[in-house]
């Protein structure tokens, strides 16, 4: 009687992405192996330019796991084993002549627990355009410094003590700090791992606010536990189970007719 | 599958059954207001009339249900739709008993003079179909059959087209006899409201496609009410 159809494991739910937006990332067949357990099983997907991804999906789903790919952070992790292919603007990132560090300074990221560094709110985001040489001068850096706070929707609170500690800040704050800190470099994707996650809701709907705004400019990835989030912040949404991209579709389709039982069942709070 | 919370599976189960309440409250009242009119019972009427306030408020109560949920559960896909669906279908059913009301304030009015007793079969025959139709489509609902909603939605136009001959077949009566005005004009907005609760009865079917499939019905619907044409024709 219903709509909803079930798919093998292996195939995802595609809907196409009505803006045709162009691609930014196209993950092919993505595979994580962290020792002996596989905790991705072959994730394809394509990212569009200048819009939020959402990737949603219980905990353990896979979907924090392949964000880290992104930037290539599952480098850092002893036992991890990447395959497949992911590229950004069609340079594979996995090249071993690729430099992490450049690469890094392109992908973003933003984390769970806003993780100011132990110095001055100046000098939290001067850190990267200082340690990739973005400024020529003083001048400069206070320029691109000023400027990341104003985007990051933070300059007003903290314009009379920047240069008091970034961790004296409050959560919702610093959080935006750490988003002023990942846009100073200028990159092109910002990856954000549960962002609001440690937030009360005024603080997320501040970075809710500072996402919608990034996205004219930047490419977002984010993972969430919050459905609503998701339904709210992106434009585009992954749904991931056991290591396997379920459904990817438009947002507002995802969340109001979902094509897979298995997102159906999730999104609606059916999960056993 | 349930929820995880099974209080939103009761909240879902307590919302549907009330449509299927107010359902039924409007199916009585559409049978007894044209029954009322057959045989000119004016008691009859009245309780019709009396009986309206209990459906408005249960369309009252489904709505502040509705409205609770989605406040306290944030419900999303399939449970989203069949929320939606039951307001959009409340607000239907409450409107097919305003107009079973109408049917039945125009007995109250026509007051016993019955010229015609003929003429009344037609209008029989017209809620025969519009109650036959407003049943299957809440069944259809209660079922979630999509097909069966569609089969309503389809059926829409014999209403339309049975209404327009019943105009002409008034019209007729009209031009005859001047006398005739009075009695006819109130069948003829009789006939009219039992056409509009087929109309009611297409939007439930198009509201129960809509919870099923996610989708709304891409084509237009097929009318056949070409009254509008006759009337000037006639004239």
């Amino acid at each position: 009687m219903s709509a909803v159809q079930t798919a093998t494991p292996f195939e995802t739910v595609r809907t196409p992405d009505p803006a045709s937006r162009p691609i930014k990332i196209h993950a092919a067949a993505v595979k994580v192996t962290y020792g002996q357990k596989e905790a991705l099983h072959g994730v394809s997907i394509d990212i569009a330019e200048k819009a939020v991804t959402a990737f949603i999906g219980p905990s353990g789903c896979g979907k924090s796991t392949f964000l880290r790919c992104i930037n290539r952070m599952n480098d850092t992790i002893a036992g991890a084993r990447v395959e497949g292919t992911i590229t950004l603007d069609d340079r594979n990132i996995y090249d071993p002549d690729l430099d992490v560090v450049e690469l890094r300074a392109r992908v973003g990221m933003v984390f769970q627990k806003p993780n100011p560094f132990p110095k001055s709110i100046f000098d939290n985001v001067a850190y990267g355009p200082r340690i990739h040489g973005l400024a020529r001068s003083k001048a400069d850096l206070e320029e691109i410094v000023v400027t990341s706070l104003q985007r990051a929707s933070l300059f007003n609170e903290v314009k009379d003590r920047l240069n008091e500690p970034g961790t004296g800040l409050s959560g919702g704050q610093q959080q935006r700090l750490c988003i002023a800190r990942a846009i100073a470099v200028s990159p092109e994707v910002i990856l954000m791992d549960e962002p609001c996650s440690a937030l009360d809701p005024i603080a997320t709907a501040k970075v809710e606010e500072l996402i919608d705004e990034l996205r004219a400019n930047f490419t977002i990835v984010i993972v969430t536990h919050s459905m609503q989030q998701a339904a709210r912040v992106s434009q585009r949404t992954a749904f991931f189970h056991l290591g396997h991209l379920i459904e990817e579709g438009p947002t507002d389709h995802v969340f109001t007719n979902p094509l897979e039982q298995r997102t159906q069942d999730y999104i609606t709070g059916r999960f056993g | 599958m349930e929820h995880t919370v099974s209080a939103y599976d009761d909240d879902l189960k307590s919302i549907a059954r009330m449509v299927t309440e107010i359902g039924g409250l409007a199916e009585r009242a559409v049978g007894d207001a044209v029954e009322a009119l057959t045989r000119l019972d004016i008691g009859l009427a009245q309780r019709v009339i009396a009986n309206d306030k209990e459906l408005d408020k249960l369309q009252r109560d489904i709505e502040d249900k509705a409205i609770l949920v989605i406040a306290r559960r944030q419900p999303m896909a399939s449970d989203l739709r069949e929320i939606v669906g039951a307001m959009r279908i409340a607000n239907d059913i409450e409107r097919v008993g305003d107009l079973a009301k109408n049917i039945a304030k125009r007995v109250v009015a026509i007051n016993g003079v019955f010229p015609h007793k003929q003429l009344i079969t037609g209008v029989e025959h017209l809620c025969e179909i519009a109650l036959q139709q407003l049943k299957k489509v809440l069944d259809a609902y209660a079922s979630q059959d999509d097909q069966a909603a569609n089969a309503v939605r389809q059926r829409d136009n014999e209403i339309d087209a049975l209404y327009t001959s019943l105009f002409r077949e008034l019209l007729t009566y009209m031009m005859e006899d001047p006398r005739n005005l009075t009695f006819c004009i109130h069948l003829l907005f009789c006939a009219k409201n039992i056409e509009r609760i087929g109309d009611h009865a297409t939007n439930i079917a198009e509201s129960v496609h809509y919870v099923v499939t996610g989708r709304s019905y891409e084509d237009e619907r097929p009318k056949a009410d070409t009254s509008i044409a006759s009337t000037i024709a006639g004239s």
